[in-house]
């Protein structure tokens, strides 16, 4: 495990007491840095340093110093960086966690410390309902809301026969309970893959064997990009249509598969043709600096560091006043890159979600293209069972 | 090959090693690093994990290549009965003991009827297998691994303390130690150690040499569960990934590193290990480079690890 | 059913032969020089990374698998003459411990190179799409590597059984003192094996590149089936590890794909799905250790 600090400061050491303002604000990056989960890592880690960079190194004015971990993908691994980060580093917030299981593995010793954890990616219904906590905040999405679009999207076009795809854990089963929230027809085979599985081809034996008119499927990073190959090299896709959710259909993958993407249909809050200011600095500033266009992980990472900026910039830096910190985070004082939110009792967005279908740019590119709005204000299904303490 | 030799002088050493890490948690909190009393207790527990063993390896001359199957069944086994509500730490310890004993007494009868290479190979079958199985049993938590919630009181001690448990890891390791020393100077030991030499002669002289190992087998195995049920209950987590092959492999270089058959080398590996690992980090993201070449160093120049090193150079072996 | 049958038994055939590429250097290896390799994996992961780098570079994915099996080739060499060597002589656990160390260096050396993320490597684009094989549609980049691995089998099969190096490599493996004695220069004829040995693993490596993933650590969890391969079909056999291979690819595969299903008929589909793969890969051990414990030296014991 690799720690990368981004700005070395005198590591004098510090002993907190009460209420007073912190001369730098510490943050632990923990995400999934190598492996097949690494493209969506990379792309948080690259989008909250352009937020950092915007913001000149400093969160809230103070100066910012990021460590940065990689969990390669394994609870385990999360764990010790974690405990090294709330009890040797002392950090003030951590983000970055892309895979939900990790985030439960990690998140018990986080509220522990009480420490607040900004998810800029994973966002699993159990944080969301019965265990939501005071110290958890996800600037992105509940996992369930971008499978809900393609539900009720799939519903609308009148497919009856679809087989679903997930990894077997806590994000993969969120997937199939949010698409089935809005897709109500009435056979649909659930395969559940191995979380990090590379070869498809029992799967997709099983699906030809099914005969279905529509594949669902959620297989964030490399696991996706090897589905859409297989899949389209299988031969299925001549009478079967795909269907994803934008985390299995966005510019990470679709870099790597290219145009057999074409004209496939999937779902995301932000798109990087959305029309605000913000965006737009957004989105040329990360193709000049990494040379490629962002993701919605990338603008994900950038919300999560604009969201601590404000929160240290309304506590005046005093980050010892664990409630007063709660309240600039709820607030959210920020203007993000998918235009307006607001954070739901739970502290998860509610916000507007989009359908976005792969297609040809002006310049000849294959990228997304926002097609319209499938839900506006939407909640997730779990905000009811939370009592907020 | 060193043995399980005891000098006056290296008695002496172990007692200073004692004292020095009884102190550490103090010194730790004095320079405001609570977080390496944590670290320490890792380390420890490891150096339990590789002295079992080291046990069947270096005392008993079996070439096991499937040790993480019971360090890992010791840290299921925990991770389940705190589900099921067991509050107390002995009690976990026992079980942890007792089930990955069994497994190994199981695994062990099959695998000994085996010889060299074929034994490596089979004790790692069974290793995957159990592997397989932990990650596929509905309830176990796949891949994720069985989150625990809190460390069971020791006698009414909080082990939520780091240092206290801490305290408690080392005791445990200590005394364990202690048993494995005793042991290879009892009766058992001298059979033991006379089937490693020369299996045939023992056999010849009408000791049940089957018997015997897998005794040896099935305790170092049960050793490995109780370090796997504190490595549990230390991070609150019992991994799948403790079963893997890696976890065999890792176990077996800390056993080489530190010396194959001396009672401190599994200890001295887990440490050199673990803490060139944490050091390395800091240092460079390449780590792994150094102790690959670390490694390299010690089995082209230090065949004996570096318990045979200290040995060496004293003249003691 | 028959066509799904049918379309994972190619599946699987195509595994076993992948899987065969992998056992047969390594089988040898551990055969006449009694030495275990656990970086035999690492040079399967090196041959995919140099597939790679070449294909990118030269825009060809033939040349990629040229350049990949050359290079590792070279490679084994260069690793054999300056370090293997001085462990032949000395125990298993010093090779464990020498060739776990390999399998660091070169996975930092990996990532130092290429990073830490997973690099592309893909088909070239005449197979990307299916062919129709009797009724149905398969993939037409599984099909070449079924055939590749097939054509190389039969080459290895002839060198083996057929010419003076082969019959040098067979007396290596039942009997190395005997082998020396008669006057064959052991330590070439090992050298030019780990040569051939590590080229298969490059590859292997090529080939199932675009199919899976270009990653640091691709070798370790390939490493363990080709030691139960050649485990199964007994050390230093040529012939058992091609069975052997085809045995696992075949249990694997079709594991797969019949467990879940009639897991199906008695379990919630999610049950279903993790305990029929997780039950079809103990498949693999199980087999293992019955082998062992009926045919201790494997089906085709090389050693007579």
């Amino acid at each position: 495990m690799f720690r990368k600090r981004l700005s070395i400061l005198a590591a004098a050491l510090m002993l907190t007491t009460a209420a007073h303002a912190a001369d730098k604000v510490k943050v632990g990056f923990l995400s999934t840095l190598s492996g097949p989960g690494a493209g969506l890592g990379v792309d948080i880690r690259d989008g909250f340093n352009l937020a950092l960079k915007h913001l000149n190194g400093k969160f809230g004015g103070l100066p910012a110093e990021v460590i940065v971990a990689d969990d390669q993908q394994k609870p385990e691994i999360a764990q010790q960086a974690t405990e090294k980060f709330l009890k040797k580093d002392k950090v003030d917030f951590m983000t970055g966690i892309v895979f939900s299981n990790l985030m439960l593995a990690v998140g018990p010793a986080v509220f522990d410390s009480k420490t607040f954890f900004v998810s800029a990616n994973a966002g699993p219904s159990q944080y969301a309902g019965e265990q939501c906590n005071t110290y958890f905040f996800n600037v992105a999405w509940q996992n369930d809301n971008l499978h809900e679009a393609v539900g009720k999207y799939v519903q609308d076009k009148g497919f009856n026969k679809v087989v679903l795809v997930a990894p077997n854990y806590p994000g993969g089963k969120d997937a199939m309970v949010g698409f089935k929230r809005f897709y109500k027809g009435k056979s649909s085979e659930e395969i559940y893959t191995k979380l990090g599985q590379l070869d498809y081809a029992a799967e997709l034996a099983q699906i030809r064997a099914q005969k279905p008119d529509a594949v669902f499927f959620f297989l964030p990073g490399g696991m996706g990009i090897n589905f859409v190959k297989q899949f389209v090299a299988a031969g299925l896709s001549r009478d079967t249509q795909l269907f994803a959710p934008g985390f299995s259909a966005d510019e990470d993958v679709i870099k790597a598969v290219g145009a057999p993407m074409l004209g496939m249909f999937n779902s995301s809050h932000w798109a990087h043709d959305m029309d605000n200011a913000e965006n737009k600095r957004f989105v040329a500033d990360f193709q000049k600096e990494y040379g490629r266009l962002p993701s919605l992980y990338a603008s994900q990472g950038y919300d999560a560091a604009l969201l601590i900026d404000a929160a240290v910039r309304d506590t005046k830096g005093k980050l010892d006043d664990k409630d007063a910190v709660r309240k600039a985070l709820e607030a959210k004082r920020f203007k993000s890159v998918r235009g307006d939110f607001k954070f739901n009792v739970n502290h998860y967005p509610v916000q507007n979600y989009y359908l976005r279908v792969i297609g040809r740019d002006a310049q000849g590119r294959v990228t997304n293209k926002t097609m319209g709005t499938v839900f506006a204000n939407h909640a997730d299904a779990y905000a009811a069972q939370c009592k907020m303490k | 090959m060193g043995l399980y030799v005891s000098s006056t002088r290296r008695r002496a050493l172990a007692v200073a090693a004692l004292v020095g890490l009884c102190a550490l948690p103090w010194l730790a909190q004095a320079a405001g690093q609570g977080f390496y009393v944590s670290f320490a207790s890792r380390v420890l527990i490891f150096a339990l994990a590789a002295s079992s063993l080291n046990l069947v390896l270096g005392f008993g001359g079996m070439v096991s290549f499937g040790h993480a199957a019971f360090f890992g069944a010791g840290a299921y086994c925990a991770a389940l009965l705190a589900g099921a509500g067991v509050a107390a730490a002995p009690l976990v310890w026992l079980a942890a003991f007792g089930a990955a004993g069994l497994l190994a007494l199981l695994i062990g009868a099959l695998s000994l009827r085996t010889r060299g290479v074929y034994f490596i190979m089979i004790t790692l079958a069974f290793a995957q297998m159990a592997y397989y199985l932990v990650v596929s049993l509905p309830g176990w938590g796949g891949d994720d691994g069985l989150p625990l919630s809190g460390r069971a009181p020791l006698f009414g001690i909080d082990l939520k303390d780091d240092t206290a448990f801490y305290y408690a890891v080392l005791a445990l390791l200590a005394a364990s130690l202690f048993a494995f020393d005793r042991l290879a100077h009892a009766r058992f030991g001298r059979v033991i150690q006379g089937i490693r030499e020369n299996e045939t002669r023992m056999e010849a002289l009408g000791y049940p040499v089957f018997a015997y190992k897998l005794s040896c087998f099935a305790l170092a195995g049960a050793f490995a569960g109780l370090a796997g049920a504190l490595l549990a209950s230390q991070s609150g987590l019992a991994s799948p990934s403790l079963l893997h092959w890696m976890q065999s492999g890792t176990l077996l270089v800390m056993v080489i590193l530190g010396g194959v058959g001396s009672l401190y080398g599994g200890v001295l590996g887990a440490v050199l290990l673990l803490v060139a690992e944490e050091v390395l980090v800091e240092i460079t993201p390449h780590w792994q480079i150094g102790l690959g070449l670390a490694l390299l160093a010690v089995v082209l120049w230090a065949p004996q690890g570096v318990a045979g090193l200290f040995a060496r150079r004293r003249g003691d072996d | 059913m028959t066509q799904l049958i049918l379309e994972q038994a190619l599946n699987g055939l195509q595994f076993g032969l992948m899987l065969f590429l992998l056992a047969a250097g390594l089988t040898l290896v551990f055969g006449i020089m009694d030495m275990i390799n656990l970086a035999h994996g690492s040079l399967y992961m090196v041959g995919a990374y140099l597939a790679a780098a070449a294909a990118q570079a030269s825009g060809s994915f033939l040349v990629g698998v040229g350049a990949a099996v050359a290079g590792t080739a070279l490679l084994g060499v260069a690793l054999e003459v300056s370090l293997l060597r001085r462990l032949y002589a000395r125990d298993h656990l010093a090779q464990v411990l020498a060739t776990f160390a390999l399998i660091l260096l070169a996975n930092e050396g990996v990532r130092m190179l290429w990073g830490a993320q997973p690099v592309l490597l893909n088909a070239p684009d005449a197979l990307a799409g299916p062919v129709e094989i009797g009724g149905f549609f398969y993939p037409s980049y599984r099909l070449l590597i079924i055939v590749v691995g097939l054509a190389v089998a039969a080459l290895l099969y002839w060198v083996v059984a057929r010419t003076r190096v082969g019959m040098w490599v067979r007396a290596g493996a039942s009997n190395r003192e005997m082998t020396e004695a008669l006057g064959v220069d052991v330590r070439r004829l090992f050298t030019v094996v780990f040569a051939c040995g590590a080229g298969l693993c490059a590859l292997a490596g090529a080939l199932l590149g675009p199919l899976l993933a270009v990653q640091v650590g691709m070798g370790e969890s390939i490493l363990i089936l080709a030691f139960v391969v050649i485990v199964i079909g007994g050390i230093g056999s040529m012939r058992g590890a091609l069975v052997g291979s085809l045995l696992v690819g075949l249990v694997d595969t079709l594991g797969r794909a019949v467990l879940p299903s009639l897991l199906r008929e008695f379990a919630s589909p999610e049950v279903a799905s993790t305990l029929g793969p997780a039950l079809a890969s103990i498949l693999i051990y199980v087999l293992m250790a019955a082998i062992l414990f009926w045919r201790p030296e494997g089906l085709f014991p090389a050693r007579a």
